[in-house]
């Protein structure tokens, strides 16, 4: 809503305010503008009079004029068609700016001029303002403008204006009324009456008639012997800065009137239609052409008038081609009415969001609909020189009383945190224009709001209004006293965020929304994807089931700009489809790793092991230490390298998975890593607790064994593990050899065996023994043999 | 006599010091006091002398011995360290090359900025708490008063993926949850930062972005507490001489409720390109919880009051590290991420 203060001073005693401070004292109690100025702001300009005007000597069309611009008369050349002796005109003088730039003396074809006479194109009007006459020429000012004095101010288009950027529940404010009650509370000042007196005579013989329970309220009256002309100037002025394009006096009028009350109106052309109009919802596919001359096709949503018979416009949105006012228009039907505000959203959405539909959306004051009626009846009778038939048709079924809240100092001191006595909360009212009952004993008070603001309906509404004009800075900030209570968060994330970056990787935030061929990458796809019903766009329509597609995503942009070394990870949720209405979301740790692992001369590149280790170290870290595997599966995803990728089993229950990117999709050695953290987590780790330390040694054993290659180190520990019994402390590989000297089909694996017990030195017997049953066990499990 | 052994004395020092490895001293050692060193053999000589001649000449030989001795101790000692000091210097490295070292990881910075915010509030008793990305309509509209058909929704251009599940569009869809987890059992003071999802994507928008929301529901609270709590917040994230202004404005799950400017940290409030001249920016929105919203999740709005606020955290990101594009953050390029591999 742009607010014009012009128009405001229509209703509202407030002469000498500075449009930059009103604007930041609506701000203050909370009304946000966008930008605040001049409706024209140009540099200086002066009122001139053309009193002698020659064809320039060397153009066909230039012509030198001399300009009496009160205390001086000055030469300009002008090369506007219209320019001629006695005309009254703008001038800008020299070093003045306008939006085009600043004005200079200058020699034009050897003649010297001084300045520049002025089109309204030239001082910066709006485009959509401009007519043909302000194209074609300069301004022409009327006889009596008085010379000297600065055209913008006499023209009115000094204009304040400031485009507020206003909040949803403030409908009331889209108008100049509700605006003077706003700004009336804020200087404390009381809004005037508007005039709504006008003659009436003749009997109305019109009908309306409501078939739907999306319109309360529909008035209609008759104005007859209308002249169409154009607007006064002043009346355009204030059009014009609240946005509107001035057409004539008719038209201008249903806009004047809207902005005045918030009401919008209609006018028809009364003898294009018959003696009734109906309001009712459209036939499916029923079609009207509207005032743009387009034709639109309706459904049983939308509301629309008819004239009876057909629909001849579309309630609450924009009227039809075939009642408009035109040139030739005498008689006018008024409409106005309050229909259903969400069917008017519905419909002004899917065709076209005007300034009507945007107030009814918002919500409507139905005395206002009364008032703007006889207001556009008013405007009608003196600017149309128009009479007003006797009577109204009307179709009344809304509720039109004053709410009554009571509430009490203590509500409102309780919810502000203040201490307001009683006497300032009724002063707040009493400016607000809200009457207030109260008895002296008691603490509580009625207030009673007035229709116009439609947006209190509870004492917590008034407890707002009451902040907002004591002023939200009045009010101190303390800190609560809470009982002492000590916070909490999920200390594992963070933990596992932590352990991440220590292990040198680098944290993404990658989105949720990926394309269709990437969602399932990395998944076995066996589960239902997400769709967005509108997505913005096709590479952000599916909802993503794993992190890996994601960080694949990075590593592929990254890996476009020539930066190789690459190890990310990242903390996000997966989501698939369980079924109807079903939705699983899971928490998820990713990380992608490629390139050299480590820093200086000596790097590692990173290969299965290194991203193993990182599993493991943070499988460890978590307390998982000793009850995970990795184990190499056949329901593998075809996204990954069969041979080089294992699932992560904890507990024996599978979390997540470890290996290569297939090198069908990526030649370079890409390595991912995902674990499910609801799956991981689950599985709950007992408390940190010391163990004691053994007072006696151990002993540690080499072996090396010859052995068949498919035989996995995981599985010869568990037969080491056998063989060792309690005795085993550890066992670990420190060699693995394959090619000359050994067979075909074998390997040479070398474990650290370490033998110890708690209570005593071990003797060599003992040691020996076991040994020899570690060997055997592999010898009979594996057919392994004992290299020496 | 006595000549032979000043001269072998004298013999012995010289070669001594001319010793220039401690191969040679050993030699000198061996030529002198070995078993068939020179002076060695003086001694065996003794046996030949007198009485009265075999004391003093006992005494000068062992005199030149313990000097002997003496000598090439020291020398030893000097040969040896100059010896190793030889070794050492041909070990000598260029300290200079690159160390080895693990690539140092980076917290993105949009998580440094949630941790920060969950420590300061779990200092202040409050729990950090989450929920459904893929939310229900009725948690992230209805049960926040905001009907079907509501106008506010508009502000809001959701990613529905079916009539009733859509990916929230705000944190506040867990203070319905909280609630309804909590019934008036306990004061609730918690805090939910969290992915939201708005449909639309441009310069300074993302169509998926973070969010913080606060919820303090108990008997007594007030708008004074809301102020005094977003003050330390601001001021903790921002600097102790951040300002706030609090705009009244309109949102349908608070009322009243409250647009929060803090001033411009960048020009301090004296109007720059950032704040748009204001010396004002935007950074959250608050309010007293609508008494509906306590109603329809479980609370009696006779008895409980309570604060709620949101803020983006991308913007508070931006801010606090000088990231002048929102697609930096979700553009994870290594070349940025890498940049947050400090402390703060």
């Amino acid at each position: 809503m742009i607010l014009s203060t012009n128009f405001l001073k229509d209703y509202l005693d407030i002469e000498d305010i500075d449009v930059h401070e009103l604007a930041e004292k609506m701000t203050k109690v909370g009304n946000e503008y966008d930008s605040c100025g001049k409706f024209i702001d140009t540099g200086k300009l002066v009122i001139g009079k053309v009193v002698s005007c020659k064809m320039h000597p060397d153009s066909d069309h230039l012509h030198v004029c001399q300009v009496d611009v009160g205390n001086k008369t000055l030469q300009i050349v002008c090369g506007a068609p219209n320019v001629r002796e006695g005309l009254k005109v703008i001038v800008a003088l020299d070093g003045t700016i306008l939006p085009g730039g600043e004005i200079k003396k200058s020699m034009i074809r050897g003649q010297e001029s001084n300045g520049m006479l002025c089109s309204i194109a030239e001082l910066g009007l709006d485009n959509k303002f401009l007519r043909e006459e302000d194209k074609a020429g300069i301004h022409e000012l009327p006889e009596d403008a008085p010379i000297g004095e600065d055209p913008i101010k006499y023209m009115g288009w000094d204009d304040g204006v400031i485009d507020f950027d206003l909040t949803a529940n403030r409908g009331d404010l889209l108008s100049i009324l509700g605006m003077a009650y706003e700004v009336g509370a804020i200087y404390d000042k009381k809004v005037k009456p508007m005039d709504l007196t006008h003659k009436e005579s003749g009997e109305l013989k019109f009908d309306v008639k409501v078939n739907t329970e999306n319109c309360k309220l529909f008035l209609a009256k008759k104005v007859d012997n209308i002249t169409i002309k154009e607007s006064p100037a002043e009346m355009k002025e204030k059009l014009m800065a609240s946005g509107i394009r001035p057409i004539n006096n008719v038209v201008d009028i249903s806009n004047y009137v809207m902005l005045e009350t918030g009401q919008p109106l209609h006018f028809y052309d009364a003898d294009k239609l018959k003696s009734i109009l109906e309001v009712r919802m459209a036939e499916e596919n029923e079609k009207v052409t509207t005032l743009d001359g387009k034709e639109r096709v309706l459904s049983s949503e939308d509301i629309v008038i008819s004239d009876g018979k057909r629909a001849i416009g579309l309630a609450g949105v924009m009227g039809g081609l075939d009642t408009e006012i035109t040139e030739n228009t005498k008689n006018v039907i008024i409409e106005s009415a309050i229909f259903n505000n969400v069917k008017i959203r519905r419909t002004s959405n899917k065709i076209l969001r005007s300034e009507a539909s945007n107030r009814f959306e918002k919500g409507l004051d139905p005395n206002r609909t009364y008032m703007a009626i006889e207001r556009a009846c008013h405007m009608l009778e003196k600017y149309a020189d128009g009479t007003t038939k006797k009577g109204m048709a009307k179709y009344d079924d809304i509720e039109k009383d004053e709410k009554k809240i009571d509430i009490t100092v203590t509500n409102i001191n309780n919810i502000l945190g203040t201490d307001i006595s009683k006497e300032e909360i009724i002063d707040v009212f009493r400016k607000l224009d809200f009457k207030t009952e109260t008895k002296a004993s008691s603490e509580t008070i009625t207030v009673i709001v007035p229709t116009r603001r439609i947006d209190i309906s509870i004492r917590e509404d008034l407890i707002e209004e009451v902040g907002r004009i004591y002023g939200v800075d009045n009010v101190k900030g303390k800190v609560m006293l809470l009982p002492v209570k000590k916070g909490s968060y999920n200390k594992t994330v963070r933990e596992i965020r932590n352990k991440m970056v220590n292990l040198g990787l680098n944290e993404t935030l990658s989105y949720a929304l990926v394309g269709k061929q990437d969602y399932n990458m990395f998944t076995n796809k066996d589960k239902e994807g997400i769709k967005v019903l509108t997505p913005l766009s096709e590479d952000r329509s599916y909802l993503r089931q794993s992190l890996i597609t994601s960080l694949y995503r990075i590593y592929e942009y990254n890996k476009s700009h020539d930066l190789e070394d690459i190890s990310i990870f990242e903390l996000a949720k997966t989501f698939y489809k369980a079924g109807e209405e079903k939705y699983v979301e899971e928490n998820k740790l990713a990380c992608l790793m490629t390139g050299d692992y480590n820093l200086g001369l000596n790097t590692k590149k990173v290969d299965f092991y290194v991203i193993k280790g990182v599993a493991e170290e943070l499988l460890d870290y978590l307390g998982y230490s000793g009850r995970y595997s990795f184990v190499q599966d056949k329901k593998i995803c075809e996204d990954m390298h069969p041979g080089k990728t294992a699932l992560i089993s904890v507990n024996n229950d599978i979390v997540g998975m470890v290996g290569r990117v297939s090198p069908a999709i990526c030649k370079e050695e890409v390595y991912v890593m995902e674990i499910n953290l609801d799956k991981l987590l689950e599985k709950q780790v007992g408390k940190m607790k010391y163990k004691e330390i053994s007072k006696f040694p151990t002993v540690k054993k080499d072996i090396a064994i010859l052995i068949d290659e498919k035989v996995s180190a995981m599985d010869i520990q568990k037969v080491i593990k056998n063989g060792g019994g309690k005795l085993l402390q550890n066992s670990k590989v420190f060699d693995l050899y394959t090619g000359k000297g050994i067979p075909e089909g074998k390997k040479s694996i070398a474990f650290s065996i370490e033998l110890g017990d708690n209570t005593k030195t071990l003797t060599d017997e003992i040691i020996n023994e076991t040994m020899n049953k570690i060997t055997e066990n592999l010898k009979s499990k594996f057919g392994a043999e004992l290299r020496s | 006599m006595e000549e032979q052994v000043s001269k072998i004395l004298k013999n012995a020092l010289q070669e001594i010091e001319q010793a220039k490895e401690l191969k040679i001293l050993e030699d000198v050692k061996v030529k002198y006091l070995g078993k068939k060193g020179e002076l060695t053999a003086l001694l065996k000589m003794m046996g030949g002398l007198s009485n009265e001649e075999r004391p003093k000449m006992g005494s000068l030989v062992n005199s030149a011995k313990s000097e002997i001795e003496e000598k090439l101790e020291v020398k030893e000692m000097s040969l040896q360290s100059e010896e190793l000091a030889k070794k050492l210097e041909s070990e000598r490295i260029d300290v200079t090359l690159p160390a080895t070292k693990a690539r140092r990881g980076s917290k993105h910075p949009l998580n440094r900025v949630i941790e920060e915010i969950e420590d300061l509030f779990v200092s202040m008793g409050y729990d950090v708490v989450s929920g459904p990305e893929l939310e229900t309509d009725e948690y992230c509209f209805e049960r926040l008063n905001l009907p079907k058909g509501h106008p506010a929704r508009d502000m809001q251009d959701s990613f529905y993926i079916s009539p009733e599940y859509l990916l929230r569009t705000q944190t506040s869809a867990v203070q319905a949850r909280t609630m309804m987890a909590n019934k008036e059992k306990t004061p609730i003071r918690v805090i939910v930062p969290g992915k939201t999802f708005r449909r639309e994507d441009d310069a300074t928008h993302s169509h998926q972005f973070n969010q913080v929301e606060g919820l303090v529901v108990d008997e007594n609270i007030s708008f004074a507490d809301l102020k005094g709590t977003l003050e330390i917040f601001m001021k903790h994230m921002l600097g102790e001489n951040t300002e706030l202004r609090f705009r009244p404005s309109y949102f349908p799950f608070t009322e009243p409720s409250y647009e929060v400017d803090v001033s411009c940290f960048k020009c301090g409030g004296k109007g720059c390109n950032l704040c748009k001249q204001t010396g004002w920016i935007e950074l959250l929105g608050a309010g007293i919880v609508h008494p509906n919203v306590l109603k329809m999740n479980g609370y009696d709005p006779e008895k409980y009051s309570g604060f709620a606020f949101g803020t983006g955290l991308d913007r508070l990101a931006m801010f606090k590290y000088g990231i002048t594009d929102i697609r930096l953050l979700y553009g994870n390029d290594i070349r940025f991420l890498t940049q947050f591999d400090r402390k703060d």
